[in-house]
């Protein structure tokens, strides 16, 4: 007879593999790195440009360059680049985050030859059309004002605002910014930015010698780094916790995000500040999550997360939850960060999590492209695949007294920003 | 192309194995025949509810999500007007855990008053987190019963109102239970680096001796033919005004399902698109837009949104777009044109193709429609479609009669 309230035996995750990126230098010494495997004949090439010559004067430069990359070249207008793009099959996406702004092209590799050609007109041509900058403004303007009626954006903007002042990472976005946006200086950022010196090329997926050779015949030789440019670099100091409270009167439910400036990746407390967050809220069965939401119900969803920037590590806890209910959910998040820094893990707990966290490492490497962005999180910290190796370490082995020491050292509810967006 | 393996347990349980080789992982992908579409209209938002209650213990296991945290595994499940998915990742060498899980949930839950008491609350702050308290989150709680006036589908998921999920008990969780999850009202796909013989006999060990009823036996109204437009303003505090308008269209299994979503792709796929290109950057008289189909099993809409500028009217929007529809109803959508919408179709499938989870739930949902092989036929069902039919297709769905407008305005 079945005994179903027996777990079945189980067994430990030991064998976590990385592909690893292999590197390839470009003719004109561009840096390039191949990820490759995979059945599917297809292929994704990403061209990420750091963030550079920050200027709070004109705070969207980088991101209006990026978004508008694809919208006309000195051949092919927007509706050409679309065309043609589109016509393959293939897909050509913008991205921007804090710390850089890349171009990444996805297409089967029978229509690289094709698509290849328009990427690079992107990449070293672009003329940023006064047209097309008018209606990226025009529509920018319209898609903030309806992010400024959500409390959740309204409290991650003045939450980093907070953290980070006016640097890119903090500074608060708003229309005039975009009002003044020019054509001038949107050239000059792209002369700066894009340009080999300050890119970096990923290439993942079947990746074929005849693939490389096209890249570096296109990317390889007759582009040239010319202008000089200024890293981003920021410095940060912790600031005494504070409470930022905005009202919305007719609120159903409060946005809440609060947490510090903390380490990033570089940090050797880093991946025991991993196993400390997830423990918190950073899956599922987290104690936030067990806490605020399944036991009770005082919101769909809370979380945690440590964030690794180039400049900069921070720590936050962000929820939405009843208006009615606000006061009572912050006293529980309270109570939380207050039981990891006086009470000992248990054993059962921290294997589940050690566990879960080695299954969600496992199942994060599905293919070539999950391998690539595991090798981007390294790679732009400056750090070796050993980072992965200490990482699996660390997850193995630390204790519980390790956690409460990690609990005291980086979380901290009086040095916590709290902002609250809704009501109290 | 996705190979898979099928079998029939005695009690009605349709199992799929999908063996990829090259994943250290496996997923568990568990579809029930349920969904909103199934609900009493006193009582709505109950299939989705219910999903939540499928995490708060079964009969002989206090904990779903902990034991499989614990042997490294993950899980999530969604609700739609039609179906309701349970899905598990975890490593493959832990595959026997998944099943231990999945049967005894579906053997019988727990029923416990606090779990339906919390869960509750939870989903009252779903319903407020996605649908009340966020600009425009409430438009589908508004178009859906101006376009269905008989069919169930004229509620959300969510539910039409916060009352009927406050008010569920424990006895409508039984019923709805004893109602739709078994065996022959299910789907078991296990895909990644497993082998159908070992799955065959974890199923039969797992599943086999939970009993077998009949499955039951749909019979919904089908929403009556429209005759005549119908149009909606609604005003609130929101920045844009906002334009939607929605068609009926066939179901998910009928053969015109695919050249209406070719007609969606014409629209508004991609920046080449004609609503984006046309409306948005030549134009100018949207700052957002967009088309899309609700893709469901039985007769769906085909949505059209969009946010004029500041300074452009709702009416020459709407006369805008159209023109847009009535130029797909007269002339034939040029030969590139197709290609291209063909040829995102087809790289779209090879992309799908690189994710463990994307294959398993497909198949799950294409063995609903009828076939699990459905999912390899796919593409050629698209590279099928004429320039005719697409003609022909825009005739019978851009009709004003078959149409929905509200006008969402800001106050």
């Amino acid at each position: 007879m079945l005994n179903r309230a027996l777990a079945p035996e189980f067994g430990q995750i030991e064998n976590i593999k990385l592909i690893e990126a292999n590197p390839f230098v470009l003719d004109n010494g561009l840096k390039t790195f191949i990820i490759n495997g995979g059945e599917q004949d297809l292929i994704r090439i990403e061209f990420v440009f750091s963030n550079i010559n920050w200027d709070a004067g004109s705070p969207l430069q980088s991101f209006a360059t990026n978004t508008l990359l694809n919208d006309g070249t000195s051949e092919f207008s927007a509706a050409q680049i679309a065309d043609r793009i589109d016509f393959y099959g293939a897909f050509l996406q913008t991205e921007y985050n804090y710390d850089q702004a890349s171009v990444t092209l996805y297409t089967l590799n029978k229509h690289l030859s094709v698509t290849l050609p328009i990427v690079k007109a992107i990449i070293t041509d672009s003329i940023f059309p006064q047209v097309e900058i008018d209606t990226f403004i025009l529509n920018q303007k319209q898609k903030l004002s309806v992010n400024l009626e959500k409390n959740d954006f309204i409290g991650r903007k003045v939450f980093n605002e907070t953290l980070f002042g006016n640097t890119l990472y903090g500074y608060d976005i708003s229309a005039k910014d975009y009002d003044q946006l020019n054509r001038e200086q949107l050239t000059q950022y792209y002369k700066s930015a894009y340009q080999p010196a300050n890119c970096t090329i990923i290439l993942s997926g079947k990746v074929s010698d005849k693939a490389l050779n096209e890249i570096n015949s296109h990317f390889g030789k007759d582009w040239k780094s010319a202008d000089s440019f200024k890293e981003n670099n920021f410095d940060f100091t912790g600031k005494p916790g504070a409470e930022i409270y905005i009202e919305k009167p007719d609120a159903l439910q409060s946005a809440i995000r609060i947490g510090q400036l903390a380490i990033n990746r570089n940090h050797t407390d880093f991946p025991g500040f991993q196993v400390l967050n997830t423990i918190l809220g950073g899956y599922f069965g987290s104690r936030l999550m067990a806490n605020i939401r399944e036991d009770k119900g005082y919101t769909y969803g809370i979380g945690s997360a440590v964030v690794s920037l180039k400049n900069a590590g921070y720590f936050f806890i962000a929820s939405e939850v009843g208006a009615d209910v606000t006061a009572s959910a912050m006293e529980e998040i309270r109570k939380e960060i207050n039981i990891l820094q006086n009470n000992l893990v248990s054993d059962e707990e921290l294997s589940l999590v050690r566990n879960y966290m080695l299954g969600s490492m496992l199942g994060s490497l599905e293919n070539a492209l999950s391998h690539a962005d595991k090798f981007k999180n390294i790679y732009f910290s400056n750090l070796g695949y050993d980072y992965y190796d200490r990482y699996i370490q660390v997850v193995r082995n630390i204790t519980a007294k390790d956690v409460l020491e990690l609990a005291n050292k980086y979380l901290n509810w009086d040095d916590f920003q709290k902002v609250v967006v809704g009501k109290k | 192309m996705v190979s898979f393996e099928r079998f029939v347990l005695p009690n009605g349980l349709k199992v799929l194995v999908h063996e990829d080789p090259t994943t250290p992982m496996a997923v568990v992908n568990v579809l029930y025949d349920v969904g909103a579409r199934d609900e009493d209209p006193d009582k709505t938002g109950f299939a989705h509810l219910f999903e939540h209650l499928m995490f708060g213990g079964s009969v002989n296991i206090p904990s779903y999500d902990e034991p499989l945290q614990r042997v490294g595994g993950e899980n999530n499940a969604f609700t739609s007007n039609d179906i309701t998915n349970y899905y598990i990742t975890l490593p493959s060498v832990n595959l026997e855990t998944a099943f231990w899980l999945e049967s005894d949930r579906m053997l019988s839950l727990a029923f416990s008053e606090k779990s339906l008491e919390v869960q509750r609350s939870v989903v009252c702050e779903e319903f407020k987190q996605r649908y009340l308290n966020q600009p425009y989150g409430d438009v589908w709680l508004k178009l859906r019963p101006m376009a269905y006036k008989t069919h169930p589908y004229q509620w959300a998921t969510i539910g039409k109102v916060l009352q009927h999920i406050e008010e569920a008990t424990i006895e409508d969780v039984k019923d709805f239970f004893k109602k739709h999850y078994n065996p022959a009202n299910a789907i078991l796909v296990v895909g990644g680096s497993v082998k159908t013989e070992q799955v065959k006999l974890l199923a039969e060990k797992w599943f086999g001796s939970i009993p077998g009823y009949s499955k039951v036996k749909r019979n919904l109204p089908a929403e009556p033919q429209q005759t005549e437009e119908r149009r909606e303003t609604v005003h609130a505090n929101v920045p844009l005004n906002a334009l939607y308008t929605v068609f009926h269209m066939p179901s998910r299994n009928d053969e015109g399902y695919y050249s209406s979503d070719l007609i969606s792709d014409i629209l508004s796929r991609g920046n080449s698109s004609r609503l984006f290109r046309n409306l948005l950057k030549d134009q100018k008289l949207f700052s957002e837009i967009n088309a899309y189909l609700t893709g469901s099993l039985d007769a769906g809409l085909f949505v059209l949104e969009g946010k004029p500028l500041p300074g452009i009217s709702m009416e020459v929007a709407e006369a805008a777009i159209w023109t847009e529809l009535e130029k797909l109803k007269t002339e034939y959508v040029n030969p590139e044109e197709l290609t291209k919408v063909k040829n995102k179709i087809e790289s779209t499938m090879v992309f799908s193709e690189m994710n463990l989870l994307d294959k398993a739930m497909n198949l799950a949902f294409f063995e609903l429609l009828g076939d699990a092989n459905l999912l390899n036929t796919e593409t050629t069902n698209y590279l099928e479609v004429t320039a005719e039919q697409i003609r022909n297709q825009a005739q019978n769905i851009f009709r004003k009669e078959n149409s929905s407008t509200l006008y969402y305005l800001a106050n």
